[in-house]
């Protein structure tokens, strides 16, 4: 069980106090502050809304769901509720993640589901102003661009903001269902 | 000290809605569903009011009146019948069995505590 | 449901009004059923007097009008029934059955803040007037004009009448009574009360208090001259004695500024009947020649006591309700209070019957002479309200318990603890304790299937009068307990059945008549517990199912080739295919498109079946079988490779190990085995579930032969079986969605998740499947939504 993991140097403890139940606090340069969970999955970084996230587990094997697409990694019970997990590097078209015992699941909620998220690590608790999210380039075929919302630059790396509710959206599920 | 009301009434709405509206006027509100559940309820402690609807199942109104008049501890208790504008005879029941007043049903709570405060301020 | 008024002080009482209103009007079908089977008790009568009176209460709390006038007059009708005045006859149980309806309407209408239209329930309120006024009804569909206003105000708060402006003075001379203090009244508060008023000057006259050796204590002796400078009106004066103007002398007398006397009033009795409030006389105390008081000679309910006390009489009360009625200790007596939660302690639900001896109206006695006592076998039933979030807090912690249970049991096992110790007789006895516990939790949340049960004869009444039909709905076992959840999702199939039932069922009265039937037709809703499930049945003895018509179809929309024969049950059977109706036209009743299907669906997805037994001409018998709760199953493990899936013991017929030549291959891979001289079809869990590392030699597997809806039996291979155990229910559609073959999930005592085989929905299934995955994925998937279990994610937090 790993609680939130490492927090960057330019992390500002004192911002925390200031995050309000939507996430935002307004800034001296107008523009909200929000904060959100960065991990890795392979070589990009990616982050999801910290009011989200529920909890961040280890990995662990987890039940495997007959017919379905490849990328639901199977379930997992997570205090009594059956939470389904979803292998973000598949998701991607990237294949399967071979887990180690450092990969990390990331449970969210969205909405009253929850599911988590499988990914390499989680690198960060990024604190941004809402002015220096910069919109997702235009839609390409690749399939990852169609969860992208937003991105942004944190220490020279830059980072795309995830809409999760895309990304596991049925209509998506069942079409991935069918491609494969 | 709280003044302690014994409300009775086979109705949980009117139940909750003269408990919502006693225990919002300061009083401690105990509750029964019917005459003989007020009895065992009661079980001899103290109160400073009762309020009872007539018509329940399992003794009814009017008899728990006489039941409690019948009993040194609860003779001086005031005690409030809830009756309907159309029955008239319910009061009449009432007012023999030893009951203090009535309260006509429907009511709304600011007419209650009126009452309530007639007899028990 | 109810527009949730955050501002609306009376929400939360609202919504207990109208749990109370279902739960009353639930119990009303039933007991207006029973008065039109006969039964007249006068117990019977109160009940559903009780039912209304109940909701007019509650109606006029939270001004509901249009329920207040309607219940006003209904009452009055009932009221009329049940004091003798008017005899109980089939037009009045009709009427009754109507205002029934309406009422239920009503209370709709307010519970979803909708308006209610003008002439709603108008028709019905002119029959109850009619009724009351010994007239004949009127005519259907014609609207008497004065419907409306033939309902009168129910008084809410009063307009105080003649509140005059400017300040007067009242002389007010007051002299108590002993009965004003057996009737528990107290003159200090009256003095105060008045003193709100205004200015009041009190002076006391003492003079008749005797020497303290011949003072009684429960007598009065001092008499209060009062003067009162206010600017309230004398209602408003009145109003301060209100409770006590019969227990005392009271002269009430307005001057003007210079002290004349400008007119003597003293109270009258009769101008407070219809007030809101009032309090009572003793009898032993009546006023003599004062002429303070006024008397108005009006019989008395009291038989025993003289009659020369003036009494407040309603202004239209002609009659004085008598004051006792016939108590018949064998008479039925009726529940008309609500238990909410009636949980039985055993198994075998007894319908707890109240024996009620007290007449509904005793004689009236005094304050002073005790009651007679009357003989009382009043079977106390005690019951608590319990919010079903607890209990289902409850019921998730008892499945914890369960798991965490077999995780220590297992983890013992692995120890090789000898099972001997006391470690281990600890952990069996506990198994038994958490069993215990688990059934008395789950036991809580047992209902009567009466609460859905009671809400069909309405619909039987709305669609037969739609279609011209007769019909007698009869239900049998209502009082069978099933878990509250099986409640809630039955009524959705049962409507659609019984409607279908009478839809497609039951014939015309002509078409009865030629068939040398009885005009009515007969539909009958039974529940019964067989087998750790509830069995629900509906049977018409109308025509029966059109085979010819049924094929004919199936073959048009290609449900079936054009070249299949199909027995007799086969045809049966198609009319739970998908998107079937046999309906000629489009009716309100059954459209297209939404048929038994939807309702089979319904039904799987509750883990029960659905089946239909029919023969031309004689009738059709629907059974839905479900289990008892929606919670827990007794479950098989069984093991297919590295995987684990649980099947439901209830589907298992048996279990054996293939003879190599038993097994025969079809033309398309199918695998069947020979049983007893019948083909079966072998699922393979491990083709099906795309399971690694499994036994591939049918030969050296198990088949677990399991029977499915429309008495279908499959063979499911599987590699090996780990045991029996009670598992807890998970659904896996609160956070995913349906998976094909899957019903749901459990957690096995080692905190994994195992999922639980959806038998039906492998019977349904092609061999060749995986070429339906997607397909089959899109259907159900999507139809299935995500239906959002709150409950089992609030219960993680």
């Amino acid at each position: 069980m790993v609680e939130t993991s490492s927090i960057s140097s330019d992390f500002d403890p004192r911002k925390i106090g200031v995050i309000q139940d939507d996430n935002s606090s307004v800034d001296a340069d107008g523009g909200d502050i929000v904060q959100f969970v960065s991990f890795k999955v392979g070589d990009s970084e990616y982050c999801v809304d910290i009011m989200a996230v529920r909890e961040i587990k280890g990995w662990a094997e987890v039940t495997d769901l007959p017919n379905t697409p490849e990328f639901v990694r199977g379930v997992l019970n997570l205090r009594g509720i059956i939470v389904p997990i979803f292998d973000l590097r598949c998701r991607f078209g990237q294949g399967l993640t071979e887990c180690t015992a450092l990969h990390v699941m990331i449970i969210l909620q969205v909405e009253d589901r929850i599911m988590g998220i499988l990914v390499d690590a989680v690198s960060d608790i990024i604190t941004v102003n809402t002015n220096e999210i910069l919109p997702a380039p235009t839609l390409d075929k690749k399939s990852e661009q169609k969860f992208i919302s937003g991105l942004m630059t944190v220490q020279e790396r830059m980072v795309a903001l995830l809409e999760i509710e895309k990304l596991f959206d049925l209509e998506t599920i069942v079409e991935a269902a069918i491609e494969e | 000290m709280a003044k302690k009301v014994l409300a009775v009434d086979d109705s949980k709405t009117m139940r909750d809605m003269v408990s919502f509206t006693l225990s919002g006027a300061g009083f401690e509100v105990i509750l029964a569903e019917d005459g003989a559940h007020a009895l065992s309820v009661l079980n001899g402690q103290s109160v400073d009011l009762v309020i009872t609807d007539v018509n329940m199942p399992n003794m009814n109104g009017i008899e728990l009146v006489g039941k409690l008049r019948e009993n040194p501890l609860y003779k001086t208790v005031p005690i409030l019948i809830l009756t309907t504008e159309s029955d008239d005879s319910i009061k009449g029941q009432g007012r023999a069995a030893g009951a203090t007043g009535w309260i006509v049903k429907p009511f709304v709570p600011d007419k209650l505590l009126k009452v309530v405060a007639k007899v028990c301020p | 449901m109810l527009p949730s008024m955050q501002d609306d002080p009376f929400y939360q009482f609202k919504v207990t009004f109208f749990e109370e209103c279902d739960e009353l009007l639930g119990n009303m079908e039933s007991y207006l059923t029973d008065l039109e089977e006969g039964d007249h008790d006068s117990e019977l009568l109160n009940a559903i007097f009780r039912v209304v009176h109940s909701i007019k209460a509650g109606a006029g709390a939270f001004s509901f009008e249009r329920m207040v006038n309607f219940t006003h007059r209904f009452e009055f009708l009932l009221d009329k029934l049940r004091d003798g005045s008017m005899t109980v006859d089939d037009t009045i149980v009709r009427v009754l059955f109507d205002s029934n309806d309406v009422l239920v309407d009503l209370v709709d209408f307010a519970r979803n803040g909708a308006e209610t239209p003008r002439e709603f329930g108008a028709h019905e309120l002119a029959k109850i007037e009619a009724l009351i006024n010994g007239e004949s009804l009127p005519e259907e569909g014609a609207l008497p004009a004065a419907a409306g206003s033939a309902v009168p105000e129910v008084e809410g708060e009063k307009s105080k009448a003649g509140t005059d402006a400017g300040s007067k003075v009242f002389e007010i001379d007051f002299s108590p009574k002993p009965s004003l203090f057996q009737h528990a009244n107290e003159p200090l508060l009256i003095i105060r009360e008045l003193s709100g008023l205004g200015d009041l000057k009190v002076s006391l006259d003492s003079s008749m208090i005797p020497e303290l050796h011949v003072m009684e204590p429960e007598k009065s002796y001092f008499t209060w001259t009062f003067e009162l400078n206010t600017e309230a009106s004398r209602d408003d004066i009145d109003e301060v004695f209100e409770f006590v103007v019969d227990d005392c002398d009271l002269t009430i007398v307005e001057k003007d500024c210079t002290g004349k006397i400008t007119g003597v009033d003293v109270t009258a009795a009769s101008d407070l009947g219809d007030d809101d409030f009032g309090f009572f006389v003793n009898e032993e105390d009546l006023p003599g020649n004062q002429a303070s008081s006024n008397q108005s000679a009006e019989p008395t309910v009291d038989q025993e006591d003289d009659d020369d006390f003036g009494f407040f009489v309603d202004v239209d009360a002609g009659e004085v309700e008598a004051g006792v009625q016939t108590n018949d200790e064998n008479s039925k007596s009726y529940k008309a209070d609500s238990l909410p939660v009636e949980a039985p302690a055993s198994s075998e639900a007894t319908a707890s019957v109240k024996q009620s001896s007290m007449p509904q109206a005793p004689v009236p006695q005094t304050a002073n002479a005790p009651v007679a006592e009357k003989p009382t076998s009043v079977a106390k039933v005690s019951s608590i309200r319990v919010d079903i979030d607890r209990v289902d807090k409850l019921v998730n912690m008892v499945g914890e318990i369960v798991i965490t249970h077999s995780m220590l049991a297992s983890e013992l096992t692995v120890l090789q603890e000898d099972r001997q110790t006391s470690l281990g007789s600890g952990i069996e006895e506990m198994s038994m304790h958490i069993r215990e516990l688990q059934d008395n939790v789950m036991a809580i949340r047992m209902q009567p299937v009466k609460s859905v049960f009671s809400r069909m004869p309405r619909i039987v009444r709305d669609v037969s009068k739609k279609l011209d039909k007769k019909v007698k709905l009869v239900t049998e076992g209502e009082n069978t307990e099933v878990d509250k959840t099986v409640v809630e999702e039955l009524a959705d199939p049962l409507t659609h059945m019984i409607r279908n039932s009478l839809d497609h069922g039951l014939e015309t009265p002509d078409e009865r008549i030629a068939a040398g039937k009885p005009a009515e037709g007969k539909i009958l809703l039974s529940a019964e517990h067989r087998g750790g499930r509830i069995v629900i049945t509906i049977a018409d003895d109308g025509r029966g199912i059109n085979r010819p018509k049924v094929l004919e179809l199936a073959k048009e929309k290609g449900v079936v080739e054009e070249s299949q024969v199909l027995s007799d049950e086969e045809i049966d059977n198609l009319i739970f295919a998908p998107g079937f109706s046999t309906a000629d036209e489009v009716t309100d009743l059954s459209g297209r498109g939404v048929g038994m299907d939807v309702v089979r669906r319904n039904i799987q997805s509750l883990g029960g079946r659905v089946s239909v037994v029919s023969e031309p001409g004689v009738g059709s018998r629907f059974q839905l079988t479900l289990p008892l709760t929606l919670a827990v199953l007794d479950g098989m493990v069984v093991g297919v490779g590295e995987q684990k899936f649980v099947i439901p013991i209830n589907n298992i017929i048996e279990t054996l190990r293939p003879e190599k030549e038993a097994i025969k291959t079809l033309v398309d891979g199918t695998h069947v085995i020979k049983v007893r001289g019948e083909y079966i079809r072998l699922v393979e869990t491990r083709k099906t579930f795309s399971v690694l590392n499994a036994e591939t030699d049918l030969s050296k597997n198990l088949v677990v032969l399991v029977e499915a809806d429309g008495d279908r039996t499959i063979g499911i291979v599987v590699d090996k079986l780990s045991g029996q155990q009670q598992v807890v229910i998970k659904s896996l559609e609160a956070n995913f969605g349906r998976v094909e073959g899957i019903a749901s999930a459990t957690i096995l005592g080692n905190g994994s998740v195992c999922l639980i085989l959806d038998i039906d929905g492998l019977a349904d299934m092609d061999s060749s499947n995986q070429s339906d995955t997607a397909h089959y994925l899109k259907s159900n998937m999507l139809s299935s939504g995500i239906s959002s279990d709150v409950s089992e994610n609030e219960a993680a937090q």
